[in-house]
């Protein structure tokens, strides 16, 4: 818990100056507010009895009130804006280091988690680190100042009933640590859950229509419930263990202030001489500092929920911000151009190491020659994807692009040779024209509508409520698969980058729309390389080589002429096609 | 913020217990700083210091009750607070559950999470701090009050001119910082759907290179959070120093009054410190009352958010006659036209067509062209604009939604799997499903082959979405996932695409041959697949522009021919 704390301080740096201004006005607001009781006690001693009153000592004492409480409320106000400002920048920046991972982890972790866990970090978790830090800054500094204001105000006006004080305190602390250190596993599993609970709805409100489609409702109802209900009961615990602090404290403070008073009274008496003699004035502003001493006492574990819940949920947010990034490339060579040749010698790659996939394989690619990549689904072939480009690491062999071994260069440039147009079309909210000019966003918008127009894309859009700038909503309702499809090979098209992926790219698209499509892409794959994953046998019967791939290994290659005379795995494929029913 | 009481009728007891006792604790807070009055009055006044080491007793008893009824006080809070929440929770999530696709559409799946998951905390902490603290600090302060009034009823009008200027101010900053809170929560949203956006598109953005660019517009969302939190925050910080401010002034008002009064005689000294008392208990009491209104201020704008949820009724009513025909006709399209809310042109146009069991009605036509609208409205995720949809002769709006959908397995264009294994995923349809017919299912859809291969089989667990499989292999658990439990009709959205030729070509041969008894909706772009079906109908633009067999749509079917065409060349 510690620990985490300490890092969550370390964010505070770059806001030294608000923190610095924080905690000199707390003092300043705190010390002078310090000053109000000893003043109210001086005025109350001022006023003795009947006919025994000094008003004209009383009005300045009464001057120098208000002047102080105006002044501290001042330092207050100030204090409270730096620590909002502080606290909320903070937070800022630790989601910006979230999102700064997230963009940078290796694939491997995002295909590996969960997405409602991730959202839920990004922004339940990060969330309640906000609540926690506003709270736990706002109550800490003027709490810490309070408690060391107040101690110096009681030593000058008995040191020995100050000491006294001084003496009972840790009893208050050291229950307070109790309790937060019993609660704090409550508070892990509060979160855990809750994170639980993102995943789950993320899963089932995201995939609604397959939940209808089944009437799966109640039963998604009942998970939820039982989620629900954990956290619920778990909830219940944590908070409940985790208020004890607070009465608990109060009451040891109360002690506090009954052995005060007593020893006050006594004193005051005579009856305890050895604490030496005090006025009643001073006895009324002693009380009414060791209620104000004890009162930061008070407030500080009155936030310790809150910052146990914002602990636990940091430590989530930390244990991604920890995964490592993909390996720096920022030293290596920028790939500016490319002539389309790509070799792959002796690769091998697996997602786990006792399930093998892909092994010594080898393809020489001549710059604008065209490979389809053929075979039964599940053969691996999104996986040559994830190679090329270096979505995963291989695990031994090389590629090499334009000559260069790929470990040589930089990702993003890498990358940037190629375009692709993935299974799963990828469309995010905004309008259609910015969807399509998302690897240029300089272009014009008649380079958009000429993209548009390349992959027959316009006449559909020019249709659409506010045809370029029609807003394409979370759920991309209202668009066909086919439509979103055209709308990301427009994209591409527009990109024009002399590498291409087309990843089954036109299984959605009716084979009117997807031979203009594939006329347009004839014209860009001039001098391009292309890969293409495909089952159409028109796109395949043009390649310049066929991959055949089964089970993770590439199983045959050649031109279609060859690949029938040899009779094999894709001689068979072929015939199916046409095999009548 | 009040409309979600309903949630506590559960915790009657909690929500009336819990401010009770807390109540109890303060009224004993209350009687300490008058014990302290007797102490310096009487104890010092008389020298007495038996009396003194009394009350000093009085004082530590009236400790130890006030931790009792604080204890018993916080426990109710949390049961109540937290059962509140998780009622409020499922209720929520029920309530979405019954939504129909334009009702989601309308707020968003992010938004729809973010208020299931975030909103409901917020709501959870305004009820547990409202019976930890909202009576205590009101009660406190009129307590006080009341006690300073026995005191010296003149001296006391102080109290009156202060309470409500620091009432007026806290009206004034809820006003002022409600808004700001809804605005966060929007943020919040921005937020939930721009990560899920960027988790979705991982290898999109990543192939463009767009890392920085992603990032920079999650951190300007993350910023412009931020930036209204502190306008927020600046708000409501007011508060705090202007309380004490007053309060400390009203002091100030004590002492000069109180020492005319003291100097005529009303008062004496010790009173005069029990009111300063008073007025120091009213100031820490009005504090953490300050503290209050900014979570109720966040209670209230979340609250607010949910209730829009609630507030929403789904706009499809449930049927309830259960009573079913299986001798008419299982689908029947009696002049359907449809078009989207909010989209003028239509998406349909006077469709019809009448499906028996056993067999097949191929759909094919151009992207757009309303192929997935059609089969969207055969289980009721939209209602028909115009027209009827009849099945096993009844009009599907007579069956309750449940029951109509039991009937249909549906395999949708996107392939989606569920975290849980291929086992679970297998059982949505029928949860008691033994495994031999899951296995049945699995063979069909041509999935046994890989899955049988799986170190574990249908126990295999399946990644959130199915990341661990190819598309291929999850369009065919999709398939599979349909046909659990025979249901009498299927519908196949063009949900073979990624399955290559000779798979493609054996999952229909199985289909044929083993759901005869299934009246089946195929979708497809390939004439192939269609070809033995007992009737194929090709749309246009939405239109329908030939319906028949393969061999007669050859011969009178342009747009089918030339697709037909297209695809043997």
């Amino acid at each position: 818990m510690i620990k985490t704390l300490k890092r969550i301080l370390k964010y505070t740096k770059p806001y030294k100056m608000h923190l610095l201004s924080a905690i000199f006005c707390a003092l300043t607001g705190v010390v002078l507010s310090l000053f109000v009781p000893i003043l109210i006690g001086k005025g109350v001693d001022v006023i003795i009895s009947k006919g025994n009153v000094d008003f004209t000592a009383l009005l300045k004492i009464c001057i120098v009130i208000a002047g102080t409480v105006l002044i501290s409320s001042l330092f207050q106000w100030i204090t409270s804006l730096s620590t909002n400002k502080l606290s909320f920048n903070t937070v800022r920046d630790i989601r910006a280091d979230y999102f700064e991972k997230l963009n940078s982890v290796p694939l491997k972790f995002i295909d590996n988690s969960s997405k409602g866990e991730l959202i839920g970090r990004a922004v339940n978790d990060i969330e309640t680190i906000s609540d926690g830090l506003l709270q736990g800054f706002t109550q800490l500094f003027s709490g810490v100042v309070t408690i060391l204001g107040t101690l110096v105000f009681m030593l000058s006006i008995n040191i020995k009933i100050a000491i006294l004080v001084v003496i009972l305190t840790p009893i208050s602390l050291f229950t307070a640590a109790i309790i937060t250190k019993l609660s704090h596993d409550s508070f892990t599993e509060q979160s855990k859950l809750r994170g639980k609970m993102s995943s789950f709805t993320e899963e089932m409100v995201g995939n609604q229509k397959i939940v209808k489609g089944f009437s799966y409702e109640k039963r998604a109802e009942k998970t939820f419930s039982e989620i629900n209900a954990q956290m619920g009961k778990s909830g219940v615990k944590a908070v409940f263990f985790s208020s004890m602090t607070n009465p608990t404290t109060r009451f040891v403070n109360g002690l506090i202030y009954a052995a005060v008073g007593t020893a006050g009274a006594l004193s005051a008496i005579g009856a305890l001489n050895f604490l030496g003699v005090i006025t009643v004035g001073q006895l009324s502003s002693f009380l009414s500092y060791s209620n104000q001493y004890t009162k930061p006492f008070n407030e500080i574990s009155g936030v310790i929920t809150e910052l146990q819940n914002a602990v636990a949920s940091a430590e989530r947010v930390f244990a991604v911000i920890d995964e490592p990034s993909e390996k720096s490339d920022s030293n290596k060579e920028i790939l500016a151009s490319c002539d389309g040749t790509l070799t792959m010698e002796n690769v091998s790659f697996s997602y786990i190491p006792e399930k093998k996939l892909i092994q010594n394989f080898n393809l020489n690619v001549q710059s604008g020659q065209k490979i389809a990549i053929v075979g039964p689904t599940g053969c691996g072939k999104t996986t040559i994807i994830n190679l090329l480009l270096k979505f995963y690491d291989i695990n031994s062999g090389k590629i090499k692009i334009s000559g260069k071994d790929t470990e040589n260069i930089t990702r993003s440039s890498l990358r940037s040779q190629f375009g692709m147009v993935l299974q799963d079309t990828w469309l995010f909210t905004g309008t259609v024209a910015e969807n399509i000019s998302y690897g240029r966003p300089d272009s014009s918008r008649e380079q958009i509508i000429e993209a548009a127009k390349a992959v027959h894309a316009h006449s559909f859009i020019k249709r659409l409520p506010d045809g370029y700038d029609t807003l394409i909503n979370e759920e991309g309702s209202g668009l066909s698969q086919g439509q979103k499809q055209l709308i990301s090979i427009a994209r591409i098209m527009l990109k024009d980058p002399p590498m291409l992926i087309l990843d089954e790219a036109t299984s959605s698209i009716d084979i009117r729309t997807e031979q203009r499509i594939q006329r347009a892409f004839e014209k860009i794959m001039k001098g391009k390389t292309s890969f293409i994953i495909a089952h159409r046998l028109s796109t395949i019967k043009n390649a310049d080589v066929i991959l055949v791939m089964k089970d993770g290994n590439v199983i045959e290659q050649g031109s279609h002429e060859q690949l029938i005379q040899q009779n094999g795995f894709y001689a068979n494929l072929y015939s199916s096609q046409f095999a009548p029913v | 913020m009040f409309k979600l009481r309903r949630f506590l009728k559960h915790y009657k007891k909690e929500l009336i217990l819990g401010p009770f006792f807390k109540l109890l604790e303060a009224i004993f807070e209350l009687i300490v700083p008058l014990v302290m009055a007797q102490i310096i009055d009487k104890g010092i006044g008389n020298n007495d210091s038996d009396y003194v080491w009394k009350m000093s007793g009085l004082i530590v008893v009236l400790g130890i009750c006030g931790l009792i009824f604080a204890l018993t006080c916080q426990f109710f809070a949390a049961k109540c607070a937290y059962g509140f929440g998780t009622e409020l929770r499922d209720a929520l999530y029920k309530h979405i559950n019954k939504f129909s696709h334009a009702e989601i559409d309308k707020f968003g799946t992010s938004s729809l999470i973010t208020r299931i998951t975030n909103d409901t905390v917020l709501a959870q902490n305004g009820v547990n701090m409202f019976i930890r603290l909202a009576v205590r600090a009101p009660f406190l302060i009129i307590g006080a009050a009341v006690m300073s009034m026995m005191l010296d009823l003149k001296l006391s009008i102080i109290f009156l001119i202060a309470a409500p200027i620091i009432t007026l101010i806290i009206i004034w900053v809820m006003k002022k910082t409600v808004p700001m809170y809804k605005k966060i929560q929007k943020n919040l949203d921005k937020i939930s759907l721009l990560t899920r956006e960027n988790l979705d598109g991982v290898r999109v953005i990543r192939a463009f290179s767009k890392q920085e660019e992603e990032k920079k517009e999650l951190i300007q969302e993350s910023s412009k959070l931020s930036d209204n939190a502190v306008i927020a925050g600046k708000i409501s910080a007011i508060l705090n120093p202007i309380t004490f401010m007053i309060m400390n002034l009203g002091i100030v008002a004590i002492l000069w009054f109180g020492g005319i009064r003291v100097d005529t005689g009303y008062l004496t000294q010790g009173e005069i410190t029990a009111f300063v008392n008073y007025m120091t208990q009213i100031l820490l009491a009005l504090v953490v009352l300050a503290n209050l209104v900014v979570i109720f201020t966040k209670t209230a704008s979340s609250a607010s958010r949910i209730n829009d949820i609630f507030d929403t009724q789904p706009s499809m009513t449930d049927g309830s006659d259960t009573k079913l025909d299986f001798n008419s006709p299982a689908v029947e399209f009696e002049n359907v036209s449809f078009s989207y809310p909010d989209a003028g042109e239509l998406s349909l146009n006077n469709i019809s067509f009448t499906l028996k069991r056993g067999e097949i009605l191929g759909i094919i036509g151009g992207t757009g062209s309303g192929k997935s609208t059609l089969a969207n409205l055969v289980p009721r995720f939209y209602d028909t604009t115009s027209g009827n949809i009849k099945i096993f002769g009844k009009d599907i709006k007579k069956y309750s939604l449940e029951e109509l959908r039991k009937l249909i397995g549906i395999v949708p264009q996107r392939t989606a799997l569920f975290s849980g294994t291929i086992a679970d995923n297998m059982r949505w349809a029928k949860p008691d499903a033994t495994d031999e017919e899951i296995t049945s299912a699995l063979k069909i859809a041509q999935a046994w082959e890989f899955v049988s291969k799986l170190s574990d089989g249908i126990k295999t667990q399946i990644s959130q979405g199915g990341k661990n499989l190819s598309g291929g292999q999850r369009q065919r658990l999709t398939i599979a996932r349909a046909l659990v439990g025979n249901p009498p009709i299927v519908i196949l959205d063009d949900s073979m695409s990624a399955l290559d030729y000779a798979t493609d070509l054996a999952l229909r041969k199985e289909i044929e041959s083993k759901l005869q008894n299934t009246a089946l909706i195929m979708i497809s772009q390939r004439a192939t697949t269609l070809q033995n079906a007992d009737h194929i109908l090709v749309l246009d633009d939405g239109s329908p522009v030939g319906f028949g067999i393969h061999e007669s749509l050859l011969k009178n079917c342009e747009e089918y021919a030339e697709i037909y065409k297209s695809q043997m060349s």
